[in-house]
């Protein structure tokens, strides 16, 4: 097990830069997950972690040495694929072993190891059986099963649950959760969907256009989005952006939405975003979970305001609304029972303390 | 639109066949039509060889329905199986085969693998190339071959040509092209994750070759040792012009030169030496067809 660093990292294909200049330390025992949308160059930086691509610049250090030159079978890593890349004329065991064999371990502790990594996931039944005899998301654990015996200093994940269906994924990514648990390997895994990226990370890399727009816990992302790509990307549904502007109204500070609608900020928020100038303009930043029904208990900083819901979706433990405020689409979360009807207007409440407030031009969160 | 209301077992139900199933029914009937066509248009020769492989010379040559035996005989056979030069070029022709085709596997499969796999400079143009030389016909080739080895003779005093070892030289300006061909598109079928995974796993290249490469792409690596051995067996131009002594001969040249006798056509033995030079072809084919079918591929990858 081992650290692994980045440093200044790129990656060039002819004019194209994937990867432009990346800094990132995973710690021992760490899981981080690189996410992005597709394009963003985080299955680029995890195959130049594992050595299957060239970098054109910088370092990658995996256990304090620089591995740039060094080929994957010598970096001692694992990787799992998308598409699992199972060996089809090998029995799951044979799969399994293979790189063990390659490099010549006594037949007993081969053994050994293979019995152990199959107990840990599960497949102890089916190891005599050919890649083509297993669903989808046994041929998955055969992948992880191949990865586990090697017990490499760091584990590389490339998207390994996408092609399995969404309940399988839930189960699967829980397992993966597990094995991470048990043998603590140094993980780095590679999606673009944000839940999983969420709930199995210890910290997250959020990537766009080859560079890293945020690192941090999944609750620092969640909570404190530094960009507006991050407040926008990880959630969902994703993050409002309604376009506001700050004025000055009998010595308080409002955000005004629309000619009609304008809120008093709270006083922490107000004394936070005084010091802006008054003519940039603003985006709101406001999760569908904070644009809730209205009702008569609120909260101070709650302000309310009325909408036409011009769709709803039950979702049976919410109902999602949509409606329009100047033309910009808003999505709210309410009460299942809270009679949100297509088309009907309704009364909504937004919770400005734990609104964000985001410069439109530069897109960075104030 | 009509529509076709048929019983099946129970529990008895109606089908609806709309004009799709009546197109099928059709396009089914013109296929087997067509196939049917085609197969007595091709087997007739090997059953007028067979026939005539049974008669004695004297029936061959008389007035009577040439798709009949009437005094079936097993002389034509005999003959030729105990003829110890049939016998000789059934050997040579064996010989280069095997040789060929062990030549042309060795050299086209790592060739095929590196042209599909190692990404260098001009990989792609070398494949194609690769693949042109296969279209220039060995009717325009022989000449200048006959000359390089002529020339070779000289100039080393090694003397190839009227050896039926030159032969292993020249076959494979036939084969190697087409099996690297065949072998690029299977190696390039197999998903690339695969020898990702191989590497990765610590195997170098050649590993990679021969413990994923060549056990996944078996089928491809049968169907290229097929077109090999049958190239082989069945060359005739080349062995007509390289070589001239009977012992050197292989099947298909040897059973003109020696049974054609000025004009006298020694037809029962011609038919028999030609059923039985198909022969092995065919023990081959039916042998390894069973693995053409084999989808070893599946389960490699999703799916």
């Amino acid at each position: 097990m081992a650290d692994v660093a980045l440093r200044k990292v790129v990656k060039r294909y002819d004019d194209v830069e994937a990867v432009r200049g990346i800094d990132l330390d995973i710690a021992d025992h760490e899981f981080i997950v690189l996410v992005g949308p597709s394009g963003c160059g985080k299955s680029t930086t995890l195959r130049m972690i594992a050595g299957l691509e060239d970098i054109s610049d910088g370092d990658i250090m995996i256990g304090g040495d620089i591995v740039n030159d060094v080929p994957p079978k010598d970096r001692d890593i694992a990787m799992v694929f998308q598409n699992y890349a199972l060996y089809p004329h090998m029995t799951v065991a044979e799969n399994m072993s293979f790189g063990l064999r390659l490099k010549h371990y006594p037949k007993a502790e081969i053994k050994a190891r293979v019995t152990e990594a199959a107990r840990l996931l599960d497949i102890t039944d089916l190891i005599d059986r050919k890649p083509k005899q297993l669903s989808g998301g046994q041929r998955q654990r055969v992948a992880m099963g191949r990865a586990i015996v090697r017990n490499p200093k760091v584990f590389l994940f490339d998207e390994p649950l996408s092609n399995l269906d969404a309940k399988l994924r839930v189960q699967m990514r829980i397992e993966i959760k597990k094995v991470h648990q048990k043998v603590r390997t140094t993980t780095v895994y590679v999606t673009h969907d944000q839940v999983e990226a969420m709930t199995l990370a210890d910290r997250v890399v959020v990537m766009n256009k080859g560079r890293i727009e945020q690192i941090g816990t999944p609750n620092e992302l969640y909570h404190k989005p530094a960009t507006r790509f991050v407040a926008g990307f990880i959630g969902s549904p994703a993050m409002n952006f309604i376009p506001c502007r700050l004025e000055d109204v009998g010595g308080t500070l409002q955000l005004r939405l629309t000619d009609r609608i304008a809120f008093a900020l709270p006083p922490a928020r107000a004394a936070r975003y005084n010091a802006l100038p008054r003519t940039d303009k603003l985006l709101l930043g406001i999760r569908p979970e904070h644009l809730t029904e209205s009702h008569a208990h609120l909260g101070p900083g709650v302000e309310t305001f009325d909408a036409v819901l011009d769709v709803t979706e039950p979702m049976g433990m919410e109902t999602l609304v949509y409606f329009g405020l100047d033309g910009t689409p808003v999505c709210g979360r309410v009460d299942p029972n809270a009679g949100a009807k297509d088309g009907a207007p309704m009364r909504l409440a937004m919770d400005l303390n734990n609104m964000h407030l985001l410069n439109e031009e530069t897109g960075a969160v104030l | 639109m009509s529509s076709v209301t048929i019983d099946k077992a129970a529990p008895t139900r109606t089908v609806k066949y709309g004009s799709m199933s009546r197109d099928r029914k059709w396009a089914l009937r013109w296929s087997y039509f067509f196939l049917t066509l085609f197969a007595i248009f091709s087997l007739l020769p090997p059953i007028y060889m067979l026939i005539t492989s049974l008669k004695s010379s004297a029936e061959i040559s008389a007035a009577t329905n040439p798709w009949w035996v009437f005094h079936p005989t097993l002389e034509n056979y005999v003959g030729l199986l105990t003829s110890n030069q049939f016998l000789r070029f059934f050997w040579n022709s064996a010989l280069v085969s095997i040789f060929v085709v062990t030549i042309t596997m060795l050299i086209s499969v790592p060739a095929a693998f590196a042209l599909a796999r190692m990404r260098f400079w001009g990989s792609a143009t070398l494949a194609t190339g690769v693949f042109l030389t296969y279209l220039i016909p060995d009717s325009l080739l022989f000449i200048p071959l006959f000359k390089v080895f002529a020339l070779f003779g000289d100039w080393t005093g090694i003397q190839l040509i009227n050896r039926w070892y030159v032969l292993l030289f020249i076959y494979p300006t036939l084969t190697v092209p087409f099996c690297t061909w065949i072998m690029i598109g299977y190696f390039a079928s197999i998903p690339k994750e695969l020898d990702e995974a191989a590497i990765i796993d610590g195997a170098s290249w050649f590993q990679t070759l021969t413990r994923i490469f060549i056990p996944v792409a078996l089928p491809g690596l049968i169907a290229a040792t097929i077109f090999a051995f049958t190239v082989s067996w069945a060359q005739f131009l080349y062995p007509l012009v390289f070589t001239t002594s009977t012992d050197q001969l292989v099947l298909p040249v040897g059973i003109i030169t020696t049974l054609i006798k000025g004009d006298v056509f020694n037809w029962g033995q011609i038919m028999t030496g030609a059923l039985l030079g198909a022969a092995p072809p065919l023990i081959i084919y039916a042998f390894l067809m069973d693995y053409y079918i084999a989808g070893l591929t599946a389960g490699a990858t999703k799916g």
